[in-house]
């Protein structure tokens, strides 16, 4: 259909209107001109900011310094800030590994089931309704060292047997952990010239973990509706021939369902990756900065700079800093998007 | 058309398809879903039955105990200190989500029904709006507001989210509209129709679809916003629900089960739109992600 259409109307529109409908174009406009200002304008704006000497709400002066660049550099020297980067990416990979993983599993089997599949997609989406607020204000107290799943650990008998078998109590202390894990820093800092540069530990803070358990509960299921999504669209007859063709089960997955997920797992990875590097309520509800600043992301280091610090010129440049980062998952995606739809 | 013609031959195949795909792995997968699904509702016990405990059983020693006696004083302790900033979030929400809905189909309309110059480049432009980081455009917000006298007021940060829903409405009805026919438009504009008419007379009836995904995808954007809400309303009275219990939840003086109520109220009208329309909801979750 879309073939005869293409062809009954393409010659007609060109002779028409060569620059196509400018109307609609017009009519387009005001929604545009409204994004693009409170877009590109404010974070040029906000560009402007963190370049600036002394910004204030009540003296907006722009006016830079020297060292226009002063506040970045300070910026990326400040061990909180650089907590904040390592946080963020280990927190993004963790979160990405066990929510797309577990969503893919999950809409699997969920897709395999008869009558009970509009229940188990129900559950499996539900916290995704939920406010980060919400979630993070009770995964709080499941993760609290005295309650949650500590007493689940010893009433299930976990505790016990690894009492038994370690002689050590089993007492996580999750959020409140100050420790990391693997820690590179020291190995880091003599292979790279100046990498004393880094003040932190270079590892994985341990109350990082109960964070990525709450952030992967709330948004498996977004990750499985996406696979959902993706299965449904896979023809029946092609499952049909695969398993005449003898290929079943595990062989089917391997050789015809992933390859035709791969655009909606990219697409489930991109929205999933900008989420988790611009993760700010749930954390700021949960564990807010942790001790040592073990959870601290760019996001709560950003809001507190502007709105608890007052350090405006500060909290800008990290915004931007965000801003950038999310820009190399997002703009390439949006580009290729936009590439697809108009080669359709 | 043809839809018709294929629906029947293909209920069959997957029947038929169903009965011989895996019957016993199918079965082993449905125990492992039974088994998380007890797994995965856990803080959802835990909230409801918290919220249902007196003050003195409410120890969070006890947390995976059902209430007894059962009690509804933490839900309603929760609720006078939550009740105004739950009006408030109502206040803010459907302003938000009827007029950046009305622009989405607005825009969606124009950005598939009509083929102009930089429509893609505008498109991707605006779709950036989205995937921002707000923190990045705060500083100037704030002052927008002030200068405009709409800062700490439930207007403004009603304009907030009807600006910041802009890129996301218009996709999703810009993806819905695809899926209509450009004959009827086409046919509207034979008939003399501009395209403003036609978008009021022909495009509108077709559209409460899309109206009733992207309005629930949106209600529950907004309702669960923390950001713009403590950025732009410093004035508590004013904050929507989120905000006031994050602010609950720093009290040294509230009790564990009154925060697990005032969690379970601020999930209740999401959790409740999701449960009623969920089909609407997976839809504008996956419409609402480019294609």
């Amino acid at each position: 259909m879309s073939q005869v259409e293409i062809r009954s109307k393409k010659p007609v529109k060109s002779k028409n209107n060569r620059g196509g409908d400018t109307k609609a174009a017009l009519l387009l406009l005001p929604s545009f001109l409204l994004v693009c200002v409170f877009v590109y304008v404010f974070i040029a704006y906000t560009v402007g900011v963190s370049l600036a000497k002394n910004w204030m709400p009540g003296m907006p002066d722009m006016s830079q310094g020297k060292n226009p660049f002063g506040t970045y550099e300070a910026l990326f020297q400040n061990p909180r800030f650089q907590s904040d980067l390592r946080n963020s990416l280990i927190f993004t990979i963790l979160f990405l590994l066990a929510t797309v993983i577990a969503g893919f599993f999950i809409a699997l089997a969920v897709h395999n089931m008869g009558r009970s599949k509009g229940f188990f997609r129900s559950v499996f989406l539900l916290p995704y309704a939920l406010s980060f607020i919400v979630t993070g204000t009770v995964w709080r107290w499941l993760f609290n060292p005295d309650s949650g799943v500590n007493l689940f650990l010893k009433y299930s008998g976990v505790a016990d047997m690894y009492h038994n078998l370690t002689g050590q109590v089993l007492r996580p202390e999750w959020l409140t952990s100050a420790d990391t894990v693997g820690d590179v820093s020291v190995l880091l800092a003599k292979i790279i010239p100046g990498g004393d540069f880094i003040q932190i530990q270079l590892g994985i803070p341990l109350a990082l973990i109960p964070v990525v358990i709450a952030t992967s509960w709330q948004l498996l299921g977004f990750a499985m509706a996406m696979f959902l999504a993706g299965l449904v669209s896979i023809p029946d007859e092609l499952r049909e021939a695969s398993m005449m063709d003898g290929a079943t089960g595990p062989r089917y997955y391997r050789s015809i369902a992933l390859p035709m997920l791969a655009p909606v797992a990219i697409t489930t990875l991109v929205i999933l990756t900008h989420v988790a590097l611009k993760i700010f309520d749930l954390i700021y509800a949960m564990s807010g900065s942790g001790i040592g600043f073990s959870t601290d992301m760019p996001g709560i280091f950003v809001f507190e700079s502007m709105y608890k610090a007052l350090k405006y010129n500060t909290g800008a440049a990290a915004s931007i800093v965000m801003l950038v980062i999310v820009s190399i998952i997002v703009v390439p995606y949006l580009i290729r998007s936009n590439r697809e739809t108009k080669g359709h | 058309m043809s839809i018709d013609t294929t629906q029947p031959v293909r209920v069959k195949a997957s029947k038929s398809l169903q009965a011989r795909f895996g019957a016993r792995s199918r079965r082993v997968q449905f125990i492992l879903l039974c088994i998380l699904v007890p797994i995965f509702v856990m803080p959802f016990y835990v909230m409801i039955m918290a919220a249902f405990k007196t003050p003195q059983f409410a120890d969070v020693t006890t947390m995976w105990l059902p209430p007894s006696p059962f009690s509804i004083d933490g839900i309603s302790e929760a609720w006078t200190k939550l009740a105004p900033n739950f009006l408030n979030s109502f206040l803010i929400v459907i302003p938000s989500v009827a007029l950046s809905s009305a622009l989405g189909s607005f825009n969606g309309y124009l950005l598939s029904k009509f083929t102009f110059r930089f429509s893609n480049v505008m498109f991707t432009m605006m779709l950036v709006g989205m995937f921002i980081p707000y923190q990045s455009i705060l500083i100037p917000l704030v002052k927008f507001l002030q200068i405009t006298q709409l800062y700490g007021t439930i207007p403004g940060l009603v304009f907030v989210h009807v600006i910041y829903g802009i890129p996301i409405t218009t996709l999703i009805f810009r993806n819905f509209y695809v899926g209509i026919p450009k004959e009827i438009v086409e046919a509207a504009s034979i008939d003399g129709a501009g395209i403003l008419k036609t978008f009021f007379s022909v495009i509108i009836p077709v559209s409460i679809p899309g109206f009733v995904v992207a309005g629930i995808f949106q209600f529950t954007n907004i309702w669960n916003d923390f950001l713009f809400g403590i950025v732009t309303i410093s004035n508590s009275a004013l904050q929507p629900v989120t905000v006031a219990l994050n602010n609950l939840a720093g009290t040294q003086t509230v009790n564990w089960n009154v925060l697990m109520a005032g969690a379970l109220i601020a999930a209740v009208p999401t959790a409740v739109a999701y449960l009623g329309l969920g089909r609407y909801f997976v839809e504008g979750l996956t419409a609402g992600s480019v294609k």
